[in-house]
């Protein structure tokens, strides 16, 4: 009986290890399918003829596809949205490059400080940085602005730069704080014995071994500073400081007729936080994790 | 030489400069602001009104109304994220051929900005001309096209839709972290008493997982109560406010209805909104790292 029944057994769990792995990979597909098809949609609106965009049934595929929304982005006169759209590009390049270098230079210290240093209200005040987290910008808008506009900043990179700072610095503090008490404390008293100093050991000795983490931390920032619209909305008004999500929005506002070209602007805007995510995919989501879990 | 409270202090300096110096002024600014019948951005003198704004805010049906929007939107959208992101995460755990790359795909939504997220969806909502439209009545689901952003709650529930499409990455990543230090072994040993995967999930899985369910929903009922840009950009608040989230209606109130004292009161009162929240979590979260 028992020779005849383990074939059985044997082949009934290899049907159900087949009807997983068919379960897996179709989860796998469906999920490729739910995240890819809305860029996909966007790609092709942004190549399309405004004539297939808008035929009733929909063609998926376009007739012909053309890049001239792309062209015209770029080449369009000074004057108008497209104009606003390219110096929103540049404009949030350098803020938010702007902006993580200062949060990165003055939350390397505190984030160590809050790792290393045993002293009484510690996860008191970091607590404290965190919960500015908790504020909607419209708690600190307004006074802002007014401040804003009486130290002529207002409508300016310097005065966004500031800005973000403020809310770059505590995500800093806590990421790389949860960062640095991964790495063994030991080697920093080694280095400390050897009559570095504090600083010196977190130069030398931290820093370089934490590489991954802060690479994590600034593109995070980058991220968040990149996706910030309240505040860019407010403070600023023309191009000399106006950031792409404000652009963006703009251009959503003029282009009612063609969606096309909104879209392509999209893609413009999306191209540079989406290539840092996928080519850093592992650096971020490891980063986060065990700072955020550990800290 | 300074004890450890002191070089602690020196090393936090820079970062309550940058933090607190830009925080500090406006906040008491605005508390300030909130005692005054504040109806335009310049300095002046404004009637004193007390606790007027915050009862004028308090007896008003429409701060009630963005209130029960913006719990709805928060509670809807974060747990989706939590249940879709154990799901996602379960996936991206599993072992199979394409793993990495769909790894590197699912993180993309996340990356999208906000702005380009909500543009995006509002094409694809489009009544006349939309994708979801056009596939639902392709593959015979609806008959007739609909206007997804059209009606007050049916707009509310589709800016749910896009808000969890970008946001349900990040918990699955989280999530995927948590699970990944869970130690083989503990699989394995509940395999041998006898649990099937689903019994073994409830009982070895989900409870490792807590610290990250706890930090995702922190963080995201935080963000999801400060709801503004999706909503712009998506909706405007419309139709008939069916979206304006309590940010919306403050923004609107101070900025376009000029009433600066009001919307000051309103700011205040949001931030206890998130403040009782996060300390409700945060409880849980303490009992969780009571080390």
């Amino acid at each position: 009986m028992r020779t005849e029944g383990r074939p059985a057994r044997r082949r009934k769990r290899r049907g159900k290890r087949a009807a997983y792995l068919v379960l897996l990979y179709a989860a796998a597909v469906l999920t490729a399918v739910i995240v890819l098809a809305p860029f996909a949609w966007l790609l092709i609106s942004s190549v399309a003829s405004p004539v297939d965009l808008l035929a009733r049934p929909l063609k998926w595929i376009p007739s012909h596809i053309s890049f001239d929304r792309y062209t015209s982005i770029f080449h369009a006169g000074t004057n108008d949205a497209a104009a606003d759209f390219r110096s929103g590009m540049i404009n949030s390049t350098i803020i938010a490059s702007s902006s993580v270098a200062i949060s990165m230079a003055v939350g390397i210290f505190g984030a160590y400080a809050f790792a290393r240093i045993d002293f009484r209200f510690r996860r008191t005040s970091l607590l404290f940085f965190l919960s500015t987290y908790m504020l909607p910008p419209i708690a600190i808008l307004i006074p802002l602005y007014l401040t804003m506009v009486r130290l002529h900043l207002l409508d300016t990179k310097i005065g966004l730069i500031v800005v973000y700072c403020s809310f770059i610095t505590p995500f800093v503090l806590w990421i790389l704080s949860g960062h640095f008490r991964t790495i063994p404390r030991d080697l920093e008293d080694a280095a400390r014995i050897d009559g570095a100093s504090r600083l010196g050991a977190l130069f030398r000795v931290t820093l370089p071994l934490a590489r991954s983490g802060l690479l994590a931390t600034a593109l995070f920032g980058f991220l968040l500073a990149w996706d910030e619209f309240l505040y860019a909305l407010i403070f600023t008004s023309s191009a000399q400081a106006k950031t792409i999500p404000v652009a963006i929005a703009e251009f959503q506002g003029r282009f009612t007729v063609d969606f096309g070209l909104v879209a392509a602007g999209g893609i413009l805007a999306a191209i540079p936080p989406l290539l840092i995510a996928f080519a850093f995919q592992r650096y971020i989501v490891s980063g986060l994790s065990s700072g955020a879990v550990k800290g | 030489m300074p004890g450890a409270a002191g070089t602690a202090l020196l090393l936090l300096i820079p970062s309550l400069i940058v933090v607190f110096g830009i925080v500090v002024y406006p906040l008491g600014r605005t508390l300030y602001t909130s005692f005054f019948d504040v109806n335009s951005p310049f300095p002046g003198h404004y009637p004193f009104l007390g606790l007027g704004n915050y009862r004028r805010t308090f007896t008003n049906p429409a701060f009630w109304a963005a209130i029960r929007r913006t719990a709805y939107f928060t509670m809807v959208s974060t747990w989706f994220e939590l249940l879709l992101g154990i799901l996602l995460a379960l996936l991206l755990n599993a072992r199979f051929h394409g793993r990495g790359i769909l790894r590197a795909i699912v993180i993309l939504p996340w990356a999208l900005p906000t702005i380009v997220n909500g543009l995006m969806w509002r094409w694809i909502f489009n009544p006349e001309y939309g994708a979801l439209n056009a596939l639902l009545t392709q593959l015979h689901v609806i008959s007739n096209y609909r206007s997804w952003l059209g009606s007050p709650f049916l707009a509310l529930n589709m800016v749910i839709v896009a808000d969890v499409w970008k946001t349900t990455p990040l918990a699955a990543f989280l999530l995927l972290a948590g699970l990944q230090t869970i130690p083989r072994e503990l699989h394995e040993a509940a395999r041998v008493d006898g649990a099937g995967a689903v019994r073994g999930f409830f009982r070895v899985t989900l409870p490792l997982l807590v610290p990250s369910i706890l930090i995702i929903l922190v963080v995201r009922t935080i963000e999801a109560f400060k709801v503004f840009d999706i909503i712009y950009i998506m909706t405007r608040g419309g139709p008939a406010n069916g979206t304006q989230s309590i940010a919306y209606y403050a923004y609107i109130q101070a900025f376009s209805n000029q009433l600066f004292g009001y919307g000051s009161a309103l700011a205040y009162v949001i931030a206890l909104f998130i403040l009782g929240f996060a300390l409700i979590y945060m409880r849980l979260l303490r009992t969780e790292f009571a080390y």
